[in-house]
Order: structure tokens, then sequence, then C-alpha cells
């Protein structure tokens, strides 16, 4: 298959998604969890807690649209629930439910709760990425030094973390789209699958890049539009294959998982498709492209 | 026919089954063997696998201005959530709670059964703070109130506790830069303080003020130094010359740097909480993760056959050594983590998948097996080394420079493709070797 052919297709559908990504993100904002935002605390007292009563009070709030719902038991035979913050007349009304299925459930407590996401992770996370990125272009510019003959090394890093960026930025918006649609919310649990998409990302970059790398020293006057597809077509089956068995454990992980890593793992398996389809479609074309400008 | 090999390969099974033995112990015991145990410990599980223990402390904001109360609480959050980071809990949940009126500061931790020891980590935290002294007339008047006051069938303890020597200044640990140890004259171990520009002009003001007068420095409420302030100091550098011994300097030194706390706080109430995914999620997660990876050796199989097969094992291999180690020193396991072991399985296994596709291209051009096997693993070297040095950079910088479960996270990624890289090159290989030299 000719990819670089194709290219122009691919680019499209690229900024297309970018667009729609930071669309949404512009409209619908995020979908913020009790990491990031707080929500309230609720503890309460439930008899025969260890038999059915936990699962009676859990049944019964994830009825009720309330979001994530945290829930910790406790050695004094309370339950601890974490969710986003509801009105007052909402907990009255959730208490007299509970009430109604569990008469002898007693409330310890019902109080506001900060993030726990400080702003110290916040600001050390943002510098920590882009000391990740710089590692990263520092690293390729490094082991790709002896391609320099025909595409300057630097350019693979870019490349590298250009389409990572493109790829995260597809999911966070995939995931205000979600937030707004199926009223998923974003936790610190996403902040992890963003960081798998990254790694992904550029995991999958780095094995096109270096077959195309192998093959420029194959054959060093090639045809340099030929080179860099046979290196994606050499490729695609390895990467057909990783994708696979690497969807497959999370397939099994969402269906038969709990709800509660419903979001990390679907922000994991769509990063994978999208971390395939970037390094096939996008990093090797655009290695084309820029090398036929000459520095 | 290559014994020697072969013994090699003997020997990475019997140090597989006895890593194995060390990950899971009970499988044993299920069967009815008893076997001695030696460096028996459990894995180190996370707050939201394995639960811990709950400590609510509240803050005492007397001293700040109410239009800073939630920065005050912010910067507290901080402080206590690297403390507990640095004395090896990993990934504590510390959230802010407002309860009325009161301000209190929620602390999790993962995997502490003793309490005590728990509060211990928190509590010791130092207090620091620098007081004037009061003018004599103060000191009678309180203390003549704190006698009437203490007659008292219920004396107002606000009263009776208040220091009738020493009155508290704005200067506290919150405008520490930094402390170090150093020795004075009589080699006796000193803290040399140094205040930030805030602190600094605080600490100069209060020294102009107090010249030929006492300035106590007090910790934890208790007054460790009193020394006479001969001249204004504009510098911010301050000494606390107590009867310290080395170790206890040492110990203040490092608990100082580590951030004092910027209001001081109290424990109200402590209790032992359970997973915060639920221990029914936990065996969904286990159950369905174990499903996952047994697709995926299957998947290898049935498209690699032999050399499928064989890199099957390799990676039961590595899953037993990686868990191991986390197990061994320990690494806290908690969803973050898995996931970045998830992450790096996935990586293993395209290792070996990289080197089948580069074998069968060698295979397509009537190489013999065994040469087209080695040239695999030599053509793919550079790719699988190139992603997982750069997978490994980035998980060691996100280690670095962040805390919480971005760490945890990085913490097994990075081990998990360092195991990888090895297992990949060595074991993967080394069972291909031996097999196609046999035929």
């Amino acid at each position: 298959m000719d990819f670089i052919q194709k290219r122009k297709i691919f680019y499209g559908f690229s900024i297309a998604m970018i667009a729609g990504s930071f669309l949404c993100l512009s409209i619908f904002g995020f979908n913020l969890g009790i990491d990031f935002t707080g929500g309230s605390l609720w503890e309460l007292t439930v008899p025969d807690i260890q038999n059915d009563g936990l699962s009676k009070v859990v049944e019964y709030l994830e009825n009720e649209e309330l979001g994530q719902i945290n829930v910790q038991t406790t050695n004094e035979d309370s339950l601890i629930l974490r969710f986003s913050n509801i009105s007052e007349e909402k907990h009255v009304q959730l208490f007299k439910g509970l009430r109604e299925i569990i008469p002898l459930i007693q409330e310890k407590k019902f109080e506001s709760i900060g993030p726990s996401i400080g702003q110290e992770l916040k600001s050390k996370s943002i510098w920590a990425v882009f000391l990740v990125f710089f590692g990263i272009l520092t690293y390729l510019w490094y082991a790709f030094r002896h391609s320099s003959f025909r595409i300057p090394s630097y350019r693979y890093g870019i490349l590298a973390v250009s389409v990572l960026m493109h790829d995260a930025i597809f999911i966070v918006g995939l995931f205000s789209l979600l937030g707004k649609l199926k009223g998923w919310e974003v936790n610190s649990d996403f902040l992890v699958a963003l960081l798998v998409v990254a790694g992904y990302s550029v995991h999958d970059t780095i094995v096109v890049f270096d077959r195309i790398r192998e093959n420029m020293h194959l054959k060093t006057k090639g045809d340099l539009k030929e080179i860099i597809n046979l290196g994606i077509n050499q490729t695609l089956l390895r990467s057909l294959n990783t994708s696979l068995t690497t969807v497959f454990p999370l397939i099994a992980l969402y269906f038969l998982g709990p709800i509660s890593i419903k979001v990390l793992v679907t922000a994991m398996i769509s990063g994978v498709i999208i971390g395939t389809y970037s390094s096939i479609c996008l990093a090797a074309p655009l290695l084309y492209d820029w090398a036929l400008r000459r520095v | 026919m290559n014994y020697k090999k072969l013994l090699v390969i003997i020997g990475i099974f019997i140090i597989t089954i006895l890593l194995g033995i060390f990950i899971y112990p009970d499988g044993l015991k299920e069967r009815g063997i008893e076997l001695p145990r030696f460096f028996d410990r459990p894995f180190s599980l996370g707050l939201d696998v394995s639960g811990g223990t709950l400590l609510l402390y509240e803050a005492d904001l007397n001293n700040i201005e109410a239009s800073d109360y939630a920065s005050a609480m912010d910067g507290l959050r901080d402080v206590i959530e690297r403390r507990i980071n640095y004395s090896g809990v990993r990934e504590p949940r510390v959230q802010i709670n407002k309860s009325g009126e009161k301000w209190r500061l929620i602390v999790e931790l993962a995997g502490i059964k003793d309490i005590q020891e728990a509060i211990k980590m928190i509590g010791e935290t130092p207090y620091l703070e620098f007081k004037e002294i009061r003018t004599e007339e103060e000191a009678k008047a309180i203390l003549e109130l704190q006698e009437e006051e203490s007659k008292k069938e219920e004396p107002d303890l606000r009263i009776v506790q208040t220091d009738p020597y020493f009155k508290q200044t704005s200067l506290t640990g919150q405008y520490l830069e930094r402390a170090e140890l150093g020795f004075d004259q009589n080699s006796l171990p000193i803290i040399n303080l140094q205040f930030n520009d805030e602190g600094a002009k605080i600490f100069a003001v209060l020294t102009k003020k107090n010249v030929g007068q006492p300035l106590a420095i007090y910790l934890d409420n208790y007054p460790i130094s009193i020394p006479v302030v001969r001249e204004e100091i504009p510098s911010g550098k301050a000494q606390i010359s107590g009867e310290f011994t080395l170790p206890e300097a040492k110990e203040l030194v490092t608990r100082l740097n580590q951030g004092a706390l910027p209001v001081p706080i109290n424990l109200i109430s402590q209790q032992s909480i359970g997973a915060v995914l639920g221990e029914e999620s936990i065996q969904k997660i286990t159950k369905a993760a174990l499903l996952g990876f047994i697709l995926v050796l299957m998947f290898m199989i049935v498209i690699y056959r032999m050399p499928g097969f064989l890199s099957s094992i390799s990676l039961i291999i590595y899953v037993i050594l990686t868990m191991s180690i986390f197990k061994a020193l320990p690494v806290t396991l908690t969803l973050a983590g898995i996931t970045g072991f998830i992450l790096s399985v996935g990586m293993a296994v395209d290792a070996n998948i990289l080197i089948f596709e580069h074998a069968k291209e060698e295979i397509k051009k009537n190489k013999p097996m065994r040469i087209s096997m080695e040239d695999g693993f030599l053509r793919s070297w550079p790719a699988i080394r190139d992603s997982n040095i750069a997978t490994i950079i980035s998980a060691v910088i996100l280690y670095y420079f962040t805390s919480s479960m971005i760490r945890g996270f990085s913490v097994t990624l990075a081990i998990g493709v360092g195991v990888s890289l090895i297992t990949a090159l060595y074991i993967t290989r080394l069972f291909l070797q031996v097999l196609t030299t046999n035929k």
C-alpha cells in the first residue's frame, strides 16, 4: 500500500481530529472529577456491612447519577463515600432513600472535601512533561545521528514529540466529548492514561522510524519515497500484531473489570489505536515531507 | 549441541520457580507443602488497592488572616504530602476538608497498619517559631490573671496556657528557605537557618526591635534556644545552638528542610480504611488481567508457532521476574503503578513481535532457521533499544520531577521496560539458539 501517496488524506483526517478536539474542549470543557474539584464526603454507619449492606448502599447510589463514587469501608462498621458536590436537598433525599432500604443506617458526617490533586503536583507535572519532551528529543537526536546523511536526526525527535502531542490532544478531545455525551468524569486515572498514550505513541513512532533508518542504510542512494513507504509496509504487520496484543488485555479489563476503571481502560484502548495510526499514517509521511525541504 | 546454554536455561527455570514461590507462597501452602520461609514479605499495596489508615487533622489557623485560610491550607496540604512521599509511603491521599468553620486535613496512608507509626511520620514535622519577650508589666498582668483563673472551678484553658514571658511574632518556619548543619567553636552541632526574602525582612525588624533582649526559638511549642540579640540582622540568617546531639541535629535539619508546617495541626481522629477501589473490584481486575495475559500468549502461539511458544515462556518468566522485583524492593502497587506495568508488558510483547517479524523476512530469503532467528534479533535490536530507552528516560524524568500517582506509574514502567530489555535479549534469544541448534 502506498502510504506516502495517500498522505494528504491522513493529514486532512488528523487536522480535522485535532480541530474537533479543540472544538469539543472549548465548547464542552472537561467533566472534572472529584480528584480535581473536590466534592462531598459522606460517612455512614451501616449495619450488616460485611454481608450485603455495602452493596445495597452502592447499588442505590449508583442509580442516582452522582458521577464517580469512591467507596471505602472503615474498621468501625462505617462507609466513607466520596462523590461530586451535591445540594442539601439532594443529600436529604439520598439519606431518606437509603433509610428506606436499610432502616438502621446512620449518618456520621456529611462534609465538603478539597481536591486530592494538589497545586504542587499540577505545576510539577507541567514541568516534567516539558522535560520529558526535551529528553525524547535529545535521545532521538543522538540515536538517529548516523542517519543524518539523508534526514537531519533532530527531525526524528521533533516528529516523535509532535505525533505524541497529536495523540494526546485527540484523547483529551475524545474525553471532553465523552464527558458531554456520557457524563464520564476525568479523574487522576485519566492523567495516568494520558501517560500511557504518550508512552505508547513514542514507542510506536520509534519502531517505524527505526525501520526507515535501516532501509536508508541498506539503500543509501534509493528514492526516499520508496524507502519510507517500504519501511511503513514492513512494520505494518508488527504494528497490527502489537496493537492487538496490547488491546486484548485492555478489552478483557473493559468487560470484566469494575466500572471504576472504565475511563482509564477506554482512554488506553483509544490511545493504542490512535498511536498505531499516527506512527504509520502521520509520523512516517511527515518525515518524508520534511526531508524534502533542505535546511 | 550446546550443553552450556542448556545448563543456563535450566538455571533460569529453577530461579523462575523459586521466584514464583516468592511472589505467591500461598500457592504451595494450598497444596499442603510447607516450606521454611525466608525473606517473606507481602506485596506493598497502595491505598486504592488495599486500603490503609485515615488520619484526620485539624489546623490551628489562629494566627492567620481569614482571607488566607484557603492558601494556608493548600500550603499545608502540599507540605504534608511531600513529607509522606519522602518517608517512603507512596501515593498518599491528602485532602482539605472544611467542616463548618473548622479546617481539616484528611490524610490517607497506604498499607500502614500501625497507626502510631503513621502519626509519628506526620506529627513530628517541626513547627518552628520565633517569640519575643513580653514587657515586665505584661508578664505580671498575665501571671496575675492566670492565678485568678486557676482558682476557678472551670478555668479558661486559653488564659492558663498563655506563655507569660514570651509572645508570638509573625516569624515562623513558613519563611524558612533552608536549614543546614553547622558546628560552633566548641565543635558542638548547631543549626543554621536561612530565611527567604520575606522572612529576612521580618527577622530584621524583629532583631532591630529587640537588640539586647532575648529572642526565643520555639520548636513544637517548646523553647529550644533563647539567644540574646546583639544587633540587627538584615541577612535573614539565624542560628539555633541548643543542646543537640549530632543525630538529633541532623534529623532536625532534615525535617526542617522537608518543609516546616505553615500552621500547627492537631490529630483529632484516626481509623483504618478499606481499599478505594473495593475488594470486589480488585478481584475483578486480577481476573481480567490474567485472562488478558493468557489471550496474549495464545495469540503469540497461534501467529508465531514454535517461536511464539518460546516467547510465551520468556514472557511468563518476564512477568514473574518483574513482580519479584516489585515485591522485593518493595514497589508500592497502586492502580497507576499496575497500569505502568501493563504498558511495559505490552512493550515486552512488542519486542518479541519485532524479532519474529524480522526473522520471517530472513526466512523468506531462504536463510536457515537458526541464522534467520539470529538476524532477526540483531536487526530488531536498534528499534527495541531506542524505543525502550526513550521510555526509560521519560519514566525517570517523571519519577524525579513529580509525585504521587505519576511517580507510581513511572517506577513500575521503568522497572518493567528495563527487565523486558533483558528478557527479550537474553532469555528469548537463548531459547531460540538452543532449540534451533538442536535441529
